[in-house]
């Protein structure tokens, strides 16, 4: 049987370095430009076959559903 | 009754049954994966299907009733045909893009059962027919002529009571618009999914095709919302279409949301090299799923 993680956050990728992205159980990655977050984002998404979302704040969420 | 009597009405039931399911098997290009393999089981299992409708009538003809038991022992043989068709398609269900959703396969399913049914039903017809043309001591010609009729008549009956519905006849479809309102896509004005890459979001743009279902009243709107009904759009589409995606994206993956204030549903999706019109006649010729028909109030 294949177990695996659905409906989580697996990692955030953020352009926003300040008050609004804070550490909590996902690991966050703080990119420096535009390009970096997008290429970052992929090859996450791509490794854990998740889903890479965009909530704003410069902010993208990689989930697995 | 003689005994020549007895064994064309068992040939004929039996040829009558066979071509009953042969015929059956034809029509469902799209439930059917005609694989060699599967095509012979299920060949053979009309034979065994028409066989025990066949040797019905003829058995109680001699006054042998007990073996109308055998046909309970077919009704359970052939609710196990559901069975392996399902845990078959289950098998299968990891290894497809995008899956058929459990209503689908239950809906197949269920019409494998019902197909043998309809064999045994019709060489029970068909005996039944040279029975009553022995009955009345007609020439043996015309006894098999009879059968023949009377076995047609219910094969197509019962095909016409089974045949089910296809979108086309609860709703219309026509193409919708491909919009992004930040990262949401839109379809038709209706936000369906957050798509954050960039990238993705110019394949929607340039290569992707939408489709908008209207129901046409509440009955249809009804199915429309059955989540194992969209599941059956979304494999239709993708498997008749092909699907520009791999396992590894799920931006993808096609998905239909429904418009919650006019209960409509929209559905995007990346087809390989089709354009919108096979997309609409795919959505419109899916089936209607048995489990996802209801009856509103109105």
């Amino acid at each position: 049987m294949d177990i695996g993680i659905n409906n989580f956050i697996i990692a955030v990728v953020t352009l926003n370095n300040e008050a609004h992205v804070r550490s909590g159980g996902s690991p966050i990655i703080y990119a420096k430009d535009e390009d970096e977050r997008e290429r970052v984002a992929l090859l996450i998404a791509k490794t854990t076959r998740g889903m890479v979302h965009d909530i704003g704040l410069g902010t993208y969420i990689i989930v697995r559903h | 009754m003689s005994i020549s009597t007895n064994f064309l009405m068992i040939i004929i039931a039996l040829l009558m049954g066979t071509m009953a399911r042969v015929s059956m098997m034809r029509v469902d290009y799209r439930q059917y994966p005609t694989y060699p393999q599967a095509y012979l089981s299920h060949f053979t299992l009309g034979i065994i299907a028409a066989a025990l409708g066949a040797v019905a009538i003829p058995a109680i003809a001699s006054k042998e009733y007990v073996a109308v038991t055998f046909l309970a022992l077919a009704a359970q043989h052939f609710r196990d045909v559901r069975n392996l068709e399902r845990q078959s398609l289950d098998n299968i269900e990891i290894t497809e893009l995008v899956p058929r959703g459990t209503a689908y396969i239950e809906d197949i399913a269920k019409a494998f059962e019902a197909r043998n049914y309809i064999a045994i039903l019709t060489a029970l017809a068909t005996s039944t027919g040279i029975y009553l043309g022995d009955y009345f001591h007609l020439s043996i010609i015309l006894q098999g002529f009879i059968g023949v009729i009377v076995g047609y008549s219910t094969l197509f009956l019962l095909i016409r009571m089974l045949r089910g519905k296809a979108i086309e006849d609860i709703a219309e479809v026509k193409e919708a618009t491909i919009a992004f309102d930040g990262p949401l896509l839109t379809l038709a004005g209706v936000p369906v999914i957050n798509i954050g890459l960039k990238a993705s979001r110019e394949i929607y743009l340039n290569n992707g095709k939408a489709v908008e279902i209207i129901p046409k009243d509440s009955y249809g709107r009804a199915i429309l919302a059955n989540l194992g009904q969209r599941q059956a759009l979304q494999h239709n589409a993708a498997t008749q279409l092909g699907i520009r995606r791999d396992i590894d994206e799920p931006d993808f993956s096609p998905i239909a949301r429904i418009n919650p204030e006019t209960g409509s549903i929209v559905m995007a999706l990346i087809p390989i090299d089709s354009d919108i019109e096979d997309f609409i006649t795919v959505v419109r010729r899916t089936p209607i799923l048995e489990s996802s028909k209801k009856k509103p109030i109105k």
